[in-house]
Order: structure tokens, then sequence, then C-alpha cells
């Protein structure tokens, strides 16, 4: 992956009639990076990148691509091209017309248009559709044709917004891994718009979680998932027991009663914290092993593993083990320190 | 379809009241008076005097469904592209007047452009000779264009806000200028607006025979006033009806030529 910025957001905030939907977004976005803004609806992840797109104008802040200010250049001239949330096919027109739209409006040669369509419909597995109407196609074939249609005219960033939300899970499972391998083989920057978290894991280079128009964190897939900043992001990145504890000092923390070993440092004396542990990480012992004890409250068979709640008096666990224990049970739990994530509070708003 | 019966009332108002009145058109056409069979009243219809009438009848139709698409269009995009709230206010101002009744409001224009009318009458205030507004075509394609400019705006209308934005904004992604975004994406999907528009005019413009006979006076002569002489004054009912059926075969092709740019058959607005 190179590192150019092929596009930077700087201090881009958005207000709809009063209403702040984006605060002070600072982003950056290098060439042929697989980027995901994800976040749960309203979160101001669309807006985000309607105005890279350039359909919408930023109340304050600048968008640079390649280094020039593009904020107030319409949609037309800039060198982006979108896949819409809801395909957005042109109804009056056959496959091949769609493909071409792009092409057409820069004036380009009939044969090249017509071999460039060609070998982007051969890409998508949609050879010989030429002449189908889009009502014809099934949602993963006008899917296929939308993104074909973005890409054929080659642009320097390609802005997916939720392109597989109408998909049925084993489709949109398929074609996940098809638009990676096609992101990597055309080596197009993609920003992509999800608020499935599963979906952002496997695809992304680079997550940016965002939650009511504020950037919550960047990171790899890896990093969000294994060190998230605050207690949002654990909870929206997979699942999470999050708990209040108090950090006495570096190294050593209090939740659910009992002091523990932790590899965090760096805050203030007996400061409230949050405590985040990922249902996996508990492991569970004989009740007089346990570092926590607790009794199981109910057993949900998930497929790879059982879902737990283990009720330990003060806190409800949840628990995902291969190990199953019947209802009622006494259990320990054992947490090893470098699982346990100490986040700062966010303040209650 | 177990509900099928629901239906036979339609079926009979139907049969009553357009499929026999219909059969009876037809058959006056085609017979004299004591009703044997004879190809004499198109005949008739056929010979220079009428077929002038028809001329001018298809010339103002044709002209006034023109006028109507070149006024009506821009009005229903400008409308289209309002808030909600606005929109329906526009709309209703635009249906508002016709919810008067069509003869008081082509009367309201004899007494706008008559000879002691209010436009004259400000123009000699003003020091200027009174003009001939009434009793002339102008006067009659501007009652024309008065009155079914709101059937060329509402099909439009209504097609143009079904129109989703998206594929505006795809249009603009992909390059589109504001210009290619309407003639390649926003004209090609509002065409069955259009078309109905252009049918639900010119079939009422094509047939009027009041709008001529108020604001083109006495002696001016459309196809409708022929239709309306023939039954109500002459008593030829059987000419009338010759006349009647040509008409409809003029219309028939009109709404054959429209249908065929009407690429899937779908439809919108009014069809």
């Amino acid at each position: 992956m190179k590192n150019n910025k092929v596009i930077d957001l700087k201090n881009v905030n958005k207000e709809y009639n009063g209403v702040e939907v984006l605060k002070n977004i600072n982003l950056y976005v290098r060439e042929n990076e697989f980027l995901t803004l994800l976040g749960p609806s309203g979160c101001g992840k669309t807006t985000t990148l309607r105005i890279i797109g350039g359909f919408e104008q930023p109340t304050s802040g600048e968008v640079i691509f390649e280094g020039k200010n593009i904020t107030s250049i319409p949609p037309y001239e800039r060198q982006i091209n979108t896949v819409f949330q809801k395909y957005a096919l042109f109804p009056h027109m056959d496959v091949f017309d769609n493909v071409a739209f792009g092409l057409k409006i820069k004036k380009i040669h009939k044969s090249v248009i017509k071999e460039k369509v060609t070998s982007m419909l051969k890409m998508i597995n949609l050879e010989g559709f030429e002449n189908r109407s889009i009502d014809s196609l099934s949602g993963g074939q006008q899917q296929r044709v939308a993104i074909a249609r973005a890409l054929v005219n080659e642009p320097k960033v390609l802005l997916l917004d939720e392109p597989l939300g109408a998909l049925d899970l084993k489709l949109r499972k398929e074609m996940q891994i098809e638009l990676k391998n096609m992101q990597k083989r055309v080596g197009i920057t993609f920003i992509y718009v999800t608020h499935d978290q599963e979906e952002a894991l496997t695809m992304s280079d680079t997550i940016v979680v965002l939650d009511k128009g504020e950037i919550q964190q960047i990171g790899t897939p890896v990093d969000i998932y294994n060190e998230p900043k605050n207690a949002f992001v654990a909870k929206f990145i997979g699942e999470s027991n999050i708990i209040d504890g108090i950090m006495h000092e570096d190294f050593v923390v209090e939740f659910a009663g009992k002091t523990f070993e932790c590899v965090d440092k760096g805050f203030a004396d007996d400061e409230e914290i949050d405590v985040v542990i990922r249902p996996e990480d508990l492991n569970i012992v004989t009740a007089d092993e346990g570092m926590l004890k607790g009794i199981v409250k109910s057993v949900t068979f998930k497929g790879v593993h059982y879902e737990m709640i283990v009720d330990s008096g003060d806190f409800q666990w949840k628990v995902h083990s291969t190990i199953m224990k019947p209802v009622n049970t006494e259990i320990g739990m054992s947490i090893i320190p470098e699982n346990i994530h100490v986040m700062k509070k966010v303040r209650k708003k | 379809m177990k509900l099928k019966w629901i239906s036979y009332p339609y079926v009979f108002w139907m049969i009553l009241f357009i499929v026999i009145p219909l059969m009876l058109v037809l058959v006056f056409s085609f017979t004299t008076g004591n009703l044997s069979f004879t190809l004499e009243n198109f005949q008739k219809f056929f010979q220079p005097l009428y077929l002038k009438v028809l001329g001018k009848s298809v010339d103002l139709a044709l002209k006034s469904t023109l006028a109507c698409l070149i006024l009506g269009y821009p009005i229903a995009m400008i409308i289209s592209k309002e808030s909600i709230k606005k929109r329906n206010a526009m709309i209703l101002l635009f249906v508002l007047p016709m919810w008067m009744n069509f003869l008081l409001r082509t009367y309201a224009w004899m007494t706008l452009l008559g000879k002691n009318g209010v436009i004259n009458f400000l123009l000699t205030k003003m020091g200027f000779e009174p003009l001939n507004l009434l009793y002339n075509d102008s006067a009659v394609l501007m009652g024309m264009i008065y009155n079914f400019l709101p059937f060329m705006v509402l099909p439009i209308y209504s097609v143009l806000i079904k129109i989703d934005k998206s594929l505006i904004e795809a249009a603009e992604d992909l390059g589109a200028s504001k210009l290619e975004v309407f003639s390649k994406v926003i004209f090609p999907l509002s065409l069955p607006g259009v078309i109905s528009g252009i049918t639900m005019v010119f079939m009422p413009a094509l047939s009027t025979f009041v709008i001529s006979r108020l604001l083109g006076g006495g002696q001016y002569y459309l196809i409708g006033n022929l239709v309306e002489q023939q039954f109500l004054l002459a008593g030829d009912w059987n000419f009338g009806s010759a006349i009647s059926i040509i008409m409809m075969i003029f219309i028939l092709i009109a709404m054959i030529i429209t249908s065929k740019f009407d690429k899937d058959k779908e439809g919108g607005g009014l069809w």
C-alpha cells in the first residue's frame, strides 16, 4: 500500500437546519486503501461519503483530493464515482447503456466504449447481458452492474454506500469477497459505508468508527477489535461485557468487587473507568479456581460456541465457550491480564 | 376471482352508457334516416367545405397541445422541485380554477378580450387604439391553452415527482452536466407523463365546441361545432354521427403515434 493521501478531510462540519450531523471530521484516505466508515444509522457515515462525492457541501472544513481543494467542485467534475445504496441504475436503459453512460458523456469513441464495457461485464461475470433490461436482473446482478458502471470510468476513488444492504446473507458474504478481490485487482481506493461490523472487519484495510457525527476510532480491523478505544467501539464491534471499574494504580484494576492485574497504565489514581471484556475471553473453570464466580442463567447454542449468561451477583456476564455448562450450575471464570481492556469513561451526555 | 360479481354493476353501467351509445353512433353513421345502409354520410364529409373544418380543428388542436407542452413541462418541473408543502399549495392553485364551471371560465375570457372588455378599456385609457382580440384564431387557441394546461401539467408533474433522486445523483456522479442529466435521464423517464399529457390535451382540444363558439364567434367552425350543429340545429343525426366517427379515428391515430414514443408500455400519470 502506498502512503500518498488521495483524500483528506480537514475539520469537516455539517449542519442540517441547525442540527450538527458531523463534528470536526479529520480523516485521510491513502491510495489503494480499502477504508470503511462504520457506525449505527444516523452516525453521519453516509453524509461523510456524500461530502466526498460532492452531493453535499460541508458547513465548514475542506475536502482535499490529491492535494487540491475540491470542496466546492460539483460531483460531475470529480474523479470519484459512487455505487449507490439502491444501485440507482437507469431503468430506461439496458445493461450496456447503463455501464456505458459515463463513457458516452465523455464522448469517447464508440469502439473504445464497446471494448471497455465488454471487458467490464466480463469482469463482473455478466457477459452476454448487454441487452438485458435492468428489471430482468436479480439483486446481485444489479449490484454488479452498478459497480461496473462506476468502475468503467476508472475513477481514482470509488465510494460505496451500503452496497450489499439489500442482498440476502449468503449472497452478501460472496459479494464481500468478490468486492475485496475486485478492489485488489483494479487497485482503486474504496471508501465503503456500512453498519455491519462483520462486513467491515472482513473487507477493510482501515476502519473508521463513527457515532453521533464524531470519529470514535480509526484503525486496522485487528486494532479496532482488540484495542477498542472506548466502550462505544467495544460494544459496536463484536460483543462485550462492559462493567464499571476503578483504576487503583498502573496495572491494577478493580471491578466486580475484586482486584485484577492488567496491562493498562496512565490513568489517574483511583480513576473511575470502563472495563471491557470480550465474551470469548472469559475462560470457564471450576468454581474454586475462578477469579470470578457465578451461576449460569441461560444457555444458547450459537453454532460454533455456546452463549451463556452468568450472574456473578452484581453483573450479568456474557460468556462464549465451546464448553457447555447447564443452567443453575455454579462456575468460575478466569481472565488473562491482556484481555482486560481498561477505557476512559465517555462523559454521559 | 370469487368476488367477480362485484364488477357486474360497473359492467352493466359501461354497457348501458358507453358501449350502447357508441354502437348507436356507429349505426347512425352508416345508415340513412330510414335505417338502410349507406356510405353517403362519409362521402358527404369529404368535400372541401368540411375538410377545411377538419384541417383547422387538427391544426388548432396540435398548436394548443404543443403550446401546453412547452408551457406545462417547465411548470411541472418547477413545482416538482419544491418542498412537499409548497408543491401541494402550487398544485392546488393550478387545480383551483377547474373547480369552477368550464363555461364560466370561458365567459370570463370574453369579458377580458371583448371590444369593450377589460384589456381594451385599459388600452384606450392609455391612449391606444382598441384591438380585435376576440373572435379569431388566437382567442380560440388562447382559450384552449388556458383550459387544458392543467391536463398537461398534472400527468407530467406526477411522473416527475416519482423519479428517484438517486438516479439524478448517479448521472451527475458519472459526469453528466445539468443539461445532460435532463436530456439523458429526466426527460426520457418523464415520457409516460408527457404522452398522457399530450393525449389529455389533444382529445378535448380536437372535439371542443364551446371554446370555439364563445371565443371564436358564431360563424367560427371547428369539427366539434359541426357535430353540435348537425345534432341540434340541422337534425341530421346520421351525418353528425359520421363526423363523430371520423373525429374518433383522428384521436385514435394521435394516440397510436404518441404511444410509439413510449418504449415501455407501463405508462404513468393518468393511463
